[in-house]
């Protein structure tokens, strides 16, 4: 086995053991925070799928996880105030939510994605992102679903009956969700379809010449990714019991970007770990002074101009 | 809606059109000579306006703050391009990305520890506080107006020094056949410098005039620069003609869906359905506007030929 390998299991013990480890040491408060960064290492995942496989830079992944957040949190508001969608009475049920939540963004990523695809490079970054502020300036614009404020949620949502107001079973769902997507991934990336997508990012136009409907394996890679995100957001809503506007910000999506980079860009398990060194040096730093996104910032530099690979890839020495 | 409403909107529309023309201009030059794409470029505006706000208040004087403001900001843009941007030449885009989005953290947090977070506020001029009546019964602030001829007078100055001088020459040069250039003796790396400071020293000319008009606040940088995207992504990156015709029908379409669509959407459905609706729809068109050039041109409706096509394959 090499170090890849025992750092990816290793990895998976320790975020399967966290919620133990946490109790034993009277430290639940970490579960949240824990439960947070499985979450956005699920975003983040998703993100890479694009961006470290397909080569395509979104400065605009927050939308579909806002969009999978609010689609969650707009159904527990029409469900408990009793007023019908389309004539459904709604439903608290998380196998019924949240499928909802997923189809809604993967849809919103078919279309967007069939639009921002037609162009390439800074036209990718720069379009991905206007678009995302158009949806954060819709959300913004629902007063009736609390417009700046937010969409609270009254309660979590049920799994299979279950309720899923612990932390503890919560984290452990967002767990298995995050290995479920991570074997799905690793599997699809090694796929011809994964391959396909790595060709066309590498050399486009060879891997048209070699007949790779490069324009439509990108679609569907864009479509996966938005699905995923879409239940990252679900999760999130769940977890915050709110769906806000800056979930759809662009600071979001500039947060999921770097921690891509930070983990690795190209390695699922990198995302993961971007995720929670993003996620903890925030919160450190937040402990430190008011002023950490200045700290943040210069570390972000810094790291793009020094750091050439990410924390996962260095760790794991893994060769380029 | 009155005829007067549309005229008085249509002029402020114009006016956010330059505003944003002198960003976009900027923008589309650092990328078009650089190959930079400069998410910081909101920041340098944020900049200028902050300078401005501050100088006006110290000294009262108009002119100071908009001198110092673009002064500021170029000075800055000039920090930015000597310490960060000009390791980023040869990186992917996304390094660029990353790069910028750390200047703008940073930037956004140096400011509200240098002037706190809630807005300031920059005094119109006394000499230009007044009214006049643009059209019969319609009366304009003289401020805005003074924006205008201002935004003008800098489009133009700024085209003749691209089309008539040597340095425009170069940049124009610069803009097609970037290694052509430097193989012929152009000292690049100066050129990229000057380029870099002339497009924040827009946004600080930007940033100040602004200031009298909307609030000076942290964040202000980010509206207005993915507004600039929408502009160069309609006009076609690389090109200062697009970025006129981009900002112009940018500023024009958004002012107007606001003021004339928004509250039209509102009469004709009514209730809290239509406030939504209304709110909603006057603050996406132009995207709308943005996505509708896309599938017809998707390089934008002046599009740069040169460099432009060896980046293609990113």
């Amino acid at each position: 086995m090499n170090r890849d390998r025992i750092l990816t299991i290793g990895l998976w013990v320790f975020l399967a053991l966290f919620p133990l480890l946490a109790m034993a040491m009277g430290q639940t408060y970490w579960i949240n925070i824990w439960t947070r960064i499985l979450i956005l290492g699920l975003v983040a995942m998703s993100l890479n799928l694009i961006m470290g496989y397909g080569g395509l830079v979104s400065l605009g992944h927050a939308a579909y996880f806002g969009v999978g957040g609010y689609a969650v949190a707009l159904i527990a508001f029409h469900t408990s105030q009793g007023i019908p969608m389309l004539g459904w009475m709604g439903s608290n049920e998380a196998l019924m939510v949240w499928p909802i939540a997923m189809l809604i963004s993967g849809l919103l990523a078919l279309g967007l994605g069939a639009l921002c695809l037609r162009t390439r490079g800074v036209y990718f970054i720069m379009i991905t992102l206007a678009f995302s502020q158009m949806l954060f300036f819709i959300v913004i614009s629902l007063k009736f679903y609390g417009g700046d404020d937010g969409l609270a949620m009254a309660g979590r949502n049920v799994l299979a009956g279950m309720p899923l107001t612990s932390p503890t079973i919560l984290y452990y769902v967002c767990f298995v969700i995050l290995l479920t997507a991570f074997v799905l991934l690793s599997r699809l990336t090694t796929s011809p379809f994964g391959r396909a997508l790595q060709a066309g990012k590498i050399n486009e136009r060879r891997a048209r010449a070699l007949g790779i409907p490069v324009h439509r394996v990108r679609l569907v890679a864009f479509v996966i990714a938005g699905v995923l995100a879409g239940l990252g957001g679900a999760l999130w809503a769940n977890q915050m019991r709110i769906a806000s506007p800056d979930m759809l910000s662009w600071m979001r999506s500039g947060e999921l970007i770097m921690m891509v980079i930070l983990g690795g860009l190209g390695s699922h398990m990198g995302a993961i770990v971007g995720a929670a060194a993003l996620v903890l040096l925030e919160a450190w730093l937040a402990g430190i002074t008011e002023h950490w996104m200045l700290i943040l910032g210069l570390i972000l530099i810094l790291a793009v101009l020094f750091i050439r690979r990410g924390l996962f890839l260095r760790i794991a020495g893994r060769p380029r | 809606m009155s005829i007067e409403l549309l005229i008085e909107q249509s002029v402020n529309g114009l006016q956010l059109g330059l505003t944003l023309y002198l960003l976009a201009a900027g923008l589309t030059l650092i990328f078009g000579v650089m190959g930079i794409l400069n998410l910081a470029h909101g920041s340098m505006y944020m900049v200028g306006a902050y300078a401005a706000a501050a100088i006006a208040a110290k000294t009262g004087s108009f002119v100071a703050a908009t001198a110092g403001g673009a002064a500021a900001a170029g000075l800055f843009g000039l920090l930015v391009e000597f310490v960060i941007v000009r390791r980023l030449y040869h990186r992917e885009h996304l390094d660029q990305v990353l790069a910028t989005f750390g200047v703008i953290l940073f930037t956004n947090e140096a400011i509200a520890m240098l002037f706190g977070r809630s807005p300031l506020f920059m005094p119109t001029p006394q000499w230009a506080a007044g009214q006049i009546e643009i059209f019969p019964g319609v009366p304009y602030p003289q401020y805005r107006i003074f924006v205008m001829a201002a935004g003008i007078v800098i489009a133009v100055l700024l085209w003749q020094l691209i089309t008539r001088s040597r340095l425009g020459m170069q940049i124009r040069a610069g803009a097609t056949h970037r290694d052509m250039v430097g193989a012929l003796g152009v000292n690049i790396a100066r050129l990229y410098t000057v380029v870099f400071g002339v497009g924040a020293l827009l946004c600080g000319v930007a940033g100040a005039l602004i200031g009298p008009v909307r609030s000076v606040q942290i964040g202000m940088g980010e509206d207005v620069l993915i507004l600039t995207f929408v502009v160069v992504v309609i006009g076609g990156i690389g090109s200062l003609k697009g970025a006129f015709a981009g900002a112009m029908v940018v500023g024009i379409i958004d002012t107007l869906s606001r003021a004339v669509a928004g509250p039209a959407i509102k009469a004709w459905i009514g209730g809290p359905t239509g406030d939504s609706l209304a709110a909603g729809l006057s603050s996406i068109m132009v995207y709308l506007v943005m996505a509708l050039v896309l599938v017809i041109r998707p390089t934008g409706l002046f599009p740069a030929t040169g460099n432009r096509v060896s980046h293609a394959g990113h």
